[in-house]
């Protein structure tokens, strides 16, 4: 199953993929873009302000996802010992720490003509905060301890431990009384947003992971090359 | 028209200041990675032209570093 993750084969996929990936990126981008500022409908209520969303929500679902395939790949690096696990987790950390800043910012902005209020400490918001620093405190682990084992496993567990922070996030909104509404997408039932408002969100969601996967393709050839660099130098 | 669409009914500020921030951060993190990147191959590149012929056959014989100096687009 690990020849899978063999990095020469993956790199000679990423190498290959990165064009492709890039063109498909933008021309998602630009149709998504259309839709969220110009076709979609404004909202009964919130206006034109509604079309933050666009940005916003996409980048939380996709940080979060990010930050789970992170933790499940650190789980798996205790279990299967293979250390190119460590190398995608790391790779996909960037892109993962991106959407979840601009999930923050985006958040804020829209607070404001919603809320009244650039920054609330309300459950949601601040379990992103935490994300945003277990992303930090994760990509630090790499640079803080020289010796690769130990940054390794310090990562691992920061991951690990920061997995806690997922749920709490997904369902901080039931738990506690947010300035959030509850989930208005499900995967088990009905949406509740019109689908003039879904379209746009999805294909904006589908442009955010195209550019995740472009990110994390640079930077695991860039870290590979990084390893075989030093590689050299020890022939 | 084109008042509606950047004022958009007054929350044009807060709209366009979301999609710029967006926009501005991909842009930003896909410059940092590409010249990361660039700066490895090219560390690569200038290691591998300093090998000595022994060690240089040795290293050349792999697939990987044949690939990154095939992406780096090396001469070597």
């Amino acid at each position: 199953m690990f020849d899978y993750f063999n990095p020469y084969r993956i790199f000679k996929i990423n190498s290959t993929l990165q064009k492709i990936v890039f063109f498909c990126f933008i021309i998602v981008l630009s149709i998504g873009l259309v839709e969220a500022l110009f076709l979609s409908p404004e909202d009964y209520l919130q206006k034109d302000s509604v079309r933050i969303m666009y940005v916003h929500v996409p980048a939380a679902w996709i940080s979060l996802g990010i930050f789970s395939t992170i933790a499940l790949l650190s789980f798996s690096v205790f279990v299967f010992k293979n250390k190119n696990l460590i190398l995608i987790s790391k790779s996909l950390a960037p892109s993962g720490i991106l959407f979840t800043l601009i999930a923050l910012v985006t958040g804020s902005i829209w607070g404001k003509p919603t809320w009244g209020t650039w920054w609330a400490w309300d459950a949601r918001i601040t379990s992103m905060l935490i994300l945003f620093f277990f992303y930090t405190l994760y990509l630090l682990s790499f640079r803080i301890f020289e010796d690769q084992d130990r940054s390794n496993k310090i990562s691992s567990i920061i991951a690990i431990f920061g997995a806690i922070n997922i749920p709490i996030i997904k369902f901080s909104v039931d738990w506690w009384n947010t300035l959030h509404q509850p989930a208005s997408i499900s995967l088990t039932e009905k949406s509740a947003i019109h689908s003039s408002m879904l379209v746009p969100l999805v294909i904006m969601t589908a442009a955010f992971a195209l550019f995740s996967v472009l990110i994390f393709l640079m930077k695991y050839n860039t870290e590979l090359i990084k390893i075989k660099n030093k590689g050299l130098k020890r022939l | 028209m084109i008042t509606d669409l950047v004022f958009m009914n007054g929350y044009g500020v807060y709209v366009w200041s979301a999609f710029a921030f967006t926009l501005i951060s991909f842009l930003s993190l896909y410059f940092i990675i590409s010249l990361q990147l660039k700066k490895e191959q090219k560390r690569f590149e200038k290691n591998f032209s300093t090998l000595s012929e022994e060690k240089y056959n040795a290293a050349i014989n792999q697939e990987i570093h044949k690939e990154i100096l095939k992406h780096s687009g090396s001469k070597i």
